[in-house]
């Protein structure tokens, strides 16, 4: 309790030097309240994995990494330092002895080991989690993976470890650690739809399109992807709505129309895409069914293009979207069928872009380009309309969009000299580069 | 079969002898010949031929002239070249068109042959000569696109001149079809360039449709910031960028 009424303390402080220019604000970076804040961190110690194999090219080691580096990537975990452990690691339950991991200088509250037996067809991983500060000798995660003995398999295993660990730690929030990233990259020469890990391996193009493909969005069955195409219709290039279906690992039909189509969005229920189509004129928003079908125009704004619409992912009830109907591009709200539209002033001018819900349906998370500086990632609480910078100071960051534990934001940034994908937790901490290579861009986190 | 045609024959035989009697060369059959006169002390008519290797030459080139006579003691070429010998051939230069006459004169009189060299004038320098530009090269001279202020989709003043010009092309030329690009710099987000370039096409199109282009010969596509003229960051580039940009529809 008396961390929650800090962090909320530190996040109406935060707001008013936004509001008000402090000169604070030049110094500090913000830290939201999106709940971070609010959990004390358990410390985990990840022991090595024990190697019962003689090979020596055995992934035991690289099990062990992983699942190191899920969970530290987490936020919600304390990683003790594998430089304190004992010299003699457990590799199954008989062999723990709790004392050695909660006094000093460990101090862990929970102990992860097992190990790997391996031959030339099979890995069998062992695996579990024990709470060494209770009296139990229950486990609290006991499992066994058997698969094939590569790289791929080994790592899916570890992030399924991570996940079960998270899972149980965070009270059921959802684990990322077997979730992937959509993105654009423009590294083969045209700009095409790929997927990685979330944590930046196993990189893989998923078009080869050759022309020019933008914006991926996951349905949230995380079986098809939307995206925008340059295709055919009515015998005239133009932007268009794609799919791309995981399922069959190739492009499925969706309805075309003449004009500019982009920038899809899903429904919570997958049923429904809303995207910008200028098919009768200036881009308006419109809602079809999943393959494109029975377009219904939702916007009218009479000067000006409206793009860019977030379906809210909790309540179905309300679309973030973009338009520039009042001059300058500006975030606005309105009701998934086209009613009761209202634009949500910030406190300054500038552009603001890249609408992104957080899995909750409470908090907003966008790029805007004040008129002092370069794009900033923000996060809006939108019930109170508080506003919290992520990011500053680091070239341009844009295209925010929340992980599927409402923990970590991925976006794209310039701030390494080349625009590449990153992730950060959603209070601006821990930035993390995932792709290095060539320009890639407009990440999109898969819903599970 | 002359047994059967003897009457045609002598028919034939007597008018062709009484067409001879203008030119005393029919006497033979009426009178018997005359003895033999004296060696001949009249001179046999001289003759003359005169050829050219070609006809039509470019001013500087060369044209070989060869010739014969017969029975002729003064010959000579003119102009330029002069007397010649018999026969023989010779190279001549004419800067202008001229005609060769071979003269040749002799006891028996005399006889010309002429020849006609043409000379055009040499080929211009190769810019000149290009053949006519083609509808590509006229269209990427004559077309102007039109740029646009920051953030905006309106036509501005040089943009209506420009599209004024490029309107009277695409007059002049009806049966041209084009696609009008929409183009932005990188400034605002992808999304929001594809619908801002949009709106740029849209107007381009728009103002010509004002100026009497018919709506079915423009077509209209947004590339956002993504087909990008230029990559710097500045404001000579960004300008560049936001444009409407016309291509020839193939």
């Amino acid at each position: 309790m008396p961390v929650k009424k800090t962090a909320l303390l530190f996040f109406v402080l935060a707001t008013q030097f936004l509001f008000h220019s402090s000169p604070l604000f030049a110094q500090d970076w913000f830290r939201t309240g999106t709940g971070l804040g609010n959990v004390e961190k358990p410390r985990i110690a990840v022991a090595d994995f024990a190697a019962r194999s003689s090979d020596p090219s055995a992934h035991a080691g690289l099990f062990t990494q992983i699942v190191r580096d899920d969970l530290s990537f987490s936020g919600i975990i304390e990683l003790v330092s594998p430089s304190f452990y004992p010299a003699q690691v457990p590799s199954q339950p008989q062999e723990l002895h709790f004392l050695t991991w909660t006094d000093p200088p460990l101090n862990a509250n929970f102990v992860a080991f097992g190990n790997l037996t391996e031959s030339p067809t099979e890995v069998v991983i062992s695996a579990w989690l024990y709470d060494v500060r209770s009296s139990s000798t229950e486990a609290v995660v006991g499992k066994i993976y058997r698969g094939a003995p590569t790289d791929p398999q080994v790592r899916k295993f570890a992030h399924q470890f991570a996940d079960e660990i998270i899972n149980k730690l965070s009270g059921g929030l959802a684990s990322i650690a077997s979730t992937q990233i959509a993105f654009i990259s423009a590294r083969t020469g045209h700009k095409e739809l790929w997927v990685m890990d979330y944590d930046g391996t196993n990189q893989r193009p998923l078009t080869s399109l050759k022309s020019i493909s933008l914006t991926p969005r996951w349905a949230p069955d995380s079986s098809r992807i939307a995206f925008t195409c340059f295709a055919s219709a009515n015998s005239a290039i133009s932007a268009q709505i794609c799919m791309y279906s995981l399922d069959t690992g190739r492009i499925v039909s969706f309805a075309r129309y003449r004009g500019t189509n982009s920038s899809p969005t899903w429904s919570p229920d997958g049923s429904q895409v809303m995207f910008s189509s200028s098919m009768q004129g200036s881009p308006a928003l419109y809602v079809s069914d999943a393959s494109g079908n029975r377009p219904k125009r939702l916007t009218y704004a009479s000067n000006g293009a409206d793009t860019s619409p977030a379906w809210n992912p909790k309540t179905a009830q309300t679309v973030a979207f973009i338009s520039d109907r009042g001059g300058l591009p500006q975030l606005y709200l309105m009701n998934a069928d086209g009613t009761d539209t209202q634009k949500l002033d910030l406190p300054d001018m500038g552009y603001v872009i890249d609408p992104s819900w957080s899995p909750n349906g409470q908090l907003l998370a966008f790029s805007w380009r004040r008129p002092s500086g370069n794009y900033d990632i923000y996060v809006m609480d939108v019930a109170s309309r508080r506003i919290i910078e992520l990011t500053r100071d680091a070239a341009r960051n844009e295209r925010p969009c929340w992980a599927p534990d409402g923990r970590h934001i991925v976006f794209e940034s310039t701030r390494s000299g080349s625009r590449q994908i990153w992730t950060m937790l959603a209070d601006g901490s821990q930035p993390h580069e995932l792709t290095f290579t060539g320009h890639n861009e407009s990440p999109n986190w898969s819903t599970k | 079969m002359i047994q059967q045609h003897r009457p045609l024959y002598r028919a034939l035989l007597i008018s062709t002898c009484s067409i001879a009697l203008f030119i005393a060369a029919c006497k033979k059959p009426i009178a018997p010949p005359p003895p033999p006169p004296p060696p001949a002390p009249v001179a046999a008519k001289p003759t003359a031929s005169l050829s050219a290797d070609r006809t039509s030459i470019q001013k500087g080139e060369s044209v070989r002239l060869t010739w014969t006579t017969t029975d002729a003691q003064n010959i000579s070429i003119a102009p330029e070249v002069g007397a010649v010998t018999a026969q023989g051939s010779t190279t001549v230069t004419p800067a202008d068109s001229a005609s060769y006459t071979l003269t040749a004169t002799g006891p028996g009189g005399s006889a010309d042959a002429s020849v006609r060299i043409s000379v055009t004038p040499p080929p211009p320098p190769p810019v000149v000569e290009a053949p006519k530009p083609s509808m590509d090269e006229l269209f990427l001279k004559e077309v102007r696109d039109a740029y646009f202020d920051y953030d905006k989709a309106d036509i501005r003043a040089d943009a209506r001149e420009a599209l004024g010009k490029t309107a009277d092309f695409f007059r002049n030329y009806p049966q041209l079809r084009v696609t009008i690009e929409g183009h932005c710099d990188e400034r605002g987000s992808t999304e929001y360039n594809l619908a801002l370039g949009d709106r740029r096409a849209s107007a381009v199109k728009q103002y010509l449709v004002s100026l009497g282009i018919p709506a079915d010969r423009l077509s209209t596509v947004s590339y956002g910031k993504e087909k990008p003229f230029c990559m710097q960051s500045d404001e000579a580039c960004y300008q560049q960028n936001r444009r409407g940009h016309f291509i020839q529809t193939k």
